[in-house]
């Protein structure tokens, strides 16, 4: 089913959650709801669910308006950040509930139940655990739980709130490309919220970055990892390094000296390059950004080094591979190979 | 009040241990406290009810006062634990998973029952509902008794006893939160099912063990039912009156054979209690962690 979200608005006792936002996402599709700690992305998914009531605006499940609806009426599947699985039930219960609570006119007979119950514990990979309580299992299975239990209500959309959060590194990977095969097989509109920007970018078909109550960019992975349109978003996805130039003559110039970028579109004066540390190239010669080297520490399988370009300038980072013999010199030149230009903040 | 005496945390050997004889000294201390304090008088008690021998025991039980006093004792819980489930439950659901405005005042106005001295509770009613009472003439022309009747003495106890279960239940749904009720909203179940599917089970030990605490309140109580009884022999005498009035006519014996009965009410619940605690410590713990 497709969603469409207009406009809307959220407002706590304090301050606002959600400020005006849109979104449409279309049906079948994988969202991630990508932003720091409140950026309202949680609220977002919230209000779709229609466990918050907005302060304004309205949401659409597919041509009908879903606003007016009880988070009962919405049919959406929701998995909690903490599972919220029900502690004085069986996995199997926890399962069922969903079909158990239906009024009696459309409860599926018991033994069907079981049926559904028993089958979406095989799409879970968690056959054989159907006795077992809750606190029984471990963090990844109680998230596995969590999701067939939201499944067993065939829901209009799956919504997910943090769904890897309180998992360990290893078992997040694994459950990452495991949710992308449920994805894949169910077909559900999946929209989930997440803080990683590596769980938005691998797991998603669009990704929406979201900061301060707004939606910043939306956009495929590469839109927004490639394209970012704000200083925000190239930061807050991947890493960045970020320096201030002055653009003049269709050119970039930093402290007096032009560093061979080409610039030609771009309207004379003040501005800030953004780069990511890992795409830049070492050149030889005097066009080019060239500092001195006042730290580097070795991160896995690449050198970080910290460069200071002119004078008193925060220091930007780029990246080198581990054994590359410019690790060990004071000054280095490099160029970026992709980068954007912002306008300067004041 | 609900410690969790069943899993008590063992306490790690090393930095934090005393000596061998600072221990055994705090322990001493505690054991003779308790001995003299608690155990002795109870003790007392039974040595008390017997002390004429059993025939004495049974026909200070047997008496026709004493049995009416039993009958009413057992009436009134069987009315005022009921009612306080009923509002605990209902108000610890809504401090715990609700916010609104007043909320900080509900929530110490449950507490007045524990602050306010039974016999001021006691007094309330009777300036509320007796004959020179606020309601007192309305009630007269309607020929409804309530001071220095059965309902005034369960209206009293409910009074004193109505923190129980709610300051059971208030901590506990509030550690637990209101993910599991979202869960089940979410899922389709009405607020209903909600309820007794999540919301009971989650707390059905917390609730028990304060309906226990409530009712050996509400049998034991004395000073708001003694205000608003009157202390009718064989009418309004609870177990608590009866052996008061026992006791002033120095028919010691048969006081303490009443009270006898009462403590042992009062020790029944603790081993009821306990026993919960044993069969059912793990899901207990269970259910208190989150």
């Amino acid at each position: 089913m497709d969603i469409r979200v207009e406009n809307i608005s959220k407002d706590f006792a304090r301050h606002p959650a959600l400020d005006g936002v849109s979104l449409d996402i279309a049906s079948g599709e994988l969202v991630a709801l990508l932003g720091p700690s409140g950026s309202g992305k949680t609220t977002l998914l919230r209000l779709i669910a229609g466990l918050e009531t907005p302060s304004d605006g309205r949401i659409f499940f597919g041509a009908e308006d879903a606003s007016l609806k009880s988070v009962q009426e919405r049919h959406v599947g929701f998995v909690f950040q903490a599972y919220a699985l029900f502690r004085n039930m069986t996995v199997l219960d926890n399962i069922g509930f969903g079909l158990k609570v239906r009024p009696r006119a459309s409860r599926p007979p018991r033994s069907e139940i079981r049926r559904l119950a028993l089958e979406l514990l095989d799409l879970v990979q968690l056959s054989g655990l159907e006795k077992r309580y809750p606190q029984q299992l471990s963090g990844g299975q109680r998230q596995r739980v969590a999701l067939a239990r939201a499944l067993a209500i065939e829901p209009a959309v799956l919504l997910l709130d943090e769904p890897f959060g309180a998992l360990d590194a290893q078992v997040r990977k694994g459950l990452r490309k495991w949710l992308r095969e449920i994805h894949d097989r169910t077909g559900h509109t999946t929209i989930f919220v997440t803080h990683d920007q590596e769980e938005a970018l691998e797991l998603a078909d669009r990704v929406v970055v979201m900061s301060q109550g707004k939606i910043e960019q939306v956009g495929t992975p590469d839109d927004v990892y490639d394209r970012p349109n704000s200083p925000f978003v190239f930061s807050f996805i991947g890493e960045a390094s970020a320096l201030p130039v002055a653009v003049e003559n269709g050119e970039l110039w930093v402290g007096g000296r032009a560093i061979g970028l080409p610039a030609a579109e771009a309207r004379g004066g003040p501005a800030q390059l953004y780069f990511r540390p890992h795409d830049v190239e070492l050149v030889e010669g005097d066009a080019a950004l060239a500092g001195v080297v006042t730290a580097s520490r070795r991160v896995g399988g690449t050198r970080r080094v910290e460069l200071e370009i002119g004078g008193g300038q925060e220091p930007v980072e780029i990246d080198l591979p581990f054994d590359h013999p410019a690790g060990t010199r004071t000054r280095i030149a490099f160029r970026p190979k992709r980068w954007r230009l912002f306008p300067a903040t004041t | 009040m609900a410690d969790e005496t069943a899993n008590f945390p063992t306490v790690p050997a090393g930095a934090i241990a005393e000596p061998r004889a600072v221990r055994l000294l705090l322990i001493g201390i505690a054991v003779t406290f308790m001995a003299l304090v608690l155990v002795l008088p109870l003790l007392l008690v039974f040595l008390e009810a017997f002390a004429k021998g059993s025939e004495a025991f049974l026909a200070a039980l047997t008496d026709r006062y004493a049995q009416s006093a039993i009958r009413l004792t057992l009436l009134v819980a069987a009315i005022a634990v009921p009612c306080n489930l009923a509002f605990g439950l209902a108000a610890s659901w809504a401090i715990a998973k609700f916010e609104f405005k007043g909320k900080a005042l509900l929530t110490t106005l449950i507490d007045l029952p524990f602050s306010v001295s039974p016999v001021v509770s006691g007094m309330v009613y009777v300036l509320l509902f007796g004959a020179q009472g606020v309601f007192g003439a309305w009630l007269k022309a309607h020929d409804i008794e309530i001071i220095f009747a059965v309902p005034g003495i369960v209206l009293a106890t409910i009074f004193v006893t109505f923190p129980f279960i709610a300051r059971e239940l208030i901590p506990l749904m509030q550690a637990q939160g209101t993910g599991d009720e979202e869960a089940a909203l979410s899922l389709g179940a009405s607020g209903f099912k909600t309820f007794w599917y999540v919301t009971l089970p989650n707390v059905k030990w917390g609730l028990l063990y304060g309906v226990l605490l409530c009712n050996a309140r509400a049998m034991g109580e004395f000073g708001a039912v003694s205000v608003v009884s009157g202390h009718i022999r064989g009418k309004t005498n609870t177990m608590p009156l009866h052996i008061e009035i026992l006791y002033n006519e120095y028919n010691i014996a048969a006081a303490f054979a009443v009270a006898s009965l009462l403590a042992l009410l009062a020790l029944v619940t603790l081993v009821i209690k306990t026993l919960l605690e044993l069969r059912f410590g793990d899901e207990l713990a269970a259910t208190r962690r989150h």
